[in-house]
């Protein structure tokens, strides 16, 4: 067996074992319950969402930074559990810093034009 | 010939293909909605006066909505959760259950467009509805993408599980990240467009 072969034979040992491990009943009974965990968490916090911004009828730039921080904690509990994200291949963690590099390229524009309106 | 690495991971990757391209193709999706983003903060800053999105949306409906689908978020998961231990009712039970959302979503979403029509409410009414209907219509067509994708893995694509049980799966862990896409999409549209 060369090198090369060797060491593709044992990484496919290793991803066998993450495959075996991925289907472990024990270890899925508990992403379930994490995943209800979540669920209550994402319809607690869209409740304050609604209350604070429809209910309490708050001044606009408030309201913004308020409903944003909701939906970025929102997004984080599901992109990091439903989606796995926080345990995820590094190869995903360079596309989505690519992504939001331009993402932020494009988000740019309009708050440059919203700020050059403050001044 | 056989589509490679379609089951186990690539090596040199650590992922089987079609999650990778699910994740390529993601962040496409989040280029094509955040150039929609700003487009919003553009035309809001810059226009003179823009209504509070509760004075012209029924919120209440759209409330509704977000639970729909942050439950279909959980359903679709469970779904996959279920096919990874063996219960295929139970799996294909959730992917019913995931795909009564979506349906239920568009339903809602339906009365929600036809109350803005009765109200002579259009895209060319004002820069604030064209962008909430092309904002929602894209997010509204993703929905029916998503409709499409579930009525084939829980009706003739179920077939796959008796044969490659494990390619089925990995085919609903790839569909799922789809559609918490469409359900992080909709938490960032929903306060933008309802609330602020």
């Amino acid at each position: 067996m060369t090198d090369h072969t060797a060491h593709a034979a044992h990484g496919d040992e290793h991803l066998a074992d993450a495959h075996d491990h991925h289907n472990d009943p024990e270890a899925i009974a508990k992403e379930l319950k994490v995943y209800w965990m979540v669920f209550g968490g994402l319809a607690i916090l869209t409740g304050i969402t609604v209350g604070l911004c429809y209910g309490f009828d708050l001044p606009v730039h408030t309201a913004i930074i308020v409903a944003m921080i909701v939906a970025l904690i929102k997004g984080f509990l599901v992109a990091g559990f439903f989606m796995h994200l926080l345990n995820e291949r590094k190869l995903i963690y360079s596309i989505l810093g690519i992504t939001v590099f331009f993402f932020a390229v494009l988000l740019w524009g309009p708050w440059h034009h919203v700020y050059d309106l403050m001044k | 010939m056989e589509i490679p690495y379609n089951v186990a991971p690539r090596p040199d990757t650590g992922l089987y293909n079609a999650k990778l391209g699910v994740w390529l193709f993601l962040a496409s999706e989040v280029m094509l909605f955040g150039a929609l983003f700003s487009s919003l903060i553009l035309l809001r800053s810059g226009a003179p006066s823009w209504p509070r999105g509760w004075e012209e949306l029924n919120v209440p409906l759209a409330t509704i909505n977000t639970f729909v689908l942050i439950f279909s978020s959980v359903a679709v998961v469970m779904a996959w959760a279920n096919f990874r231990l063996g219960e295929f009712k139970k799996g294909r039970l959730w992917l019913g259950v995931t795909l009564l959302c979506a349906l239920g979503f568009m339903v809602i979403k339906g009365f929600e467009y036809a109350h803005k029509f009765h109200l002579h409410h259009y895209p060319s009414t004002s820069n604030f509805f064209a962008i909430y209907f092309v904002m929602t219509g894209l997010h509204g067509l993703h929905v029916l993408g998503g409709v499409v994708v579930f009525s084939y893995f829980a009706g003739p694509g179920a077939k796959m599980y008796f044969t490659e049980r494990q390619r089925y799966t990995n085919r609903i862990e790839v569909a799922g990240l789809y559609w918490h896409f469409v359900d992080l999409v909709w938490i960032f549209l929903f306060p933008t467009l309802y609330l602020l």
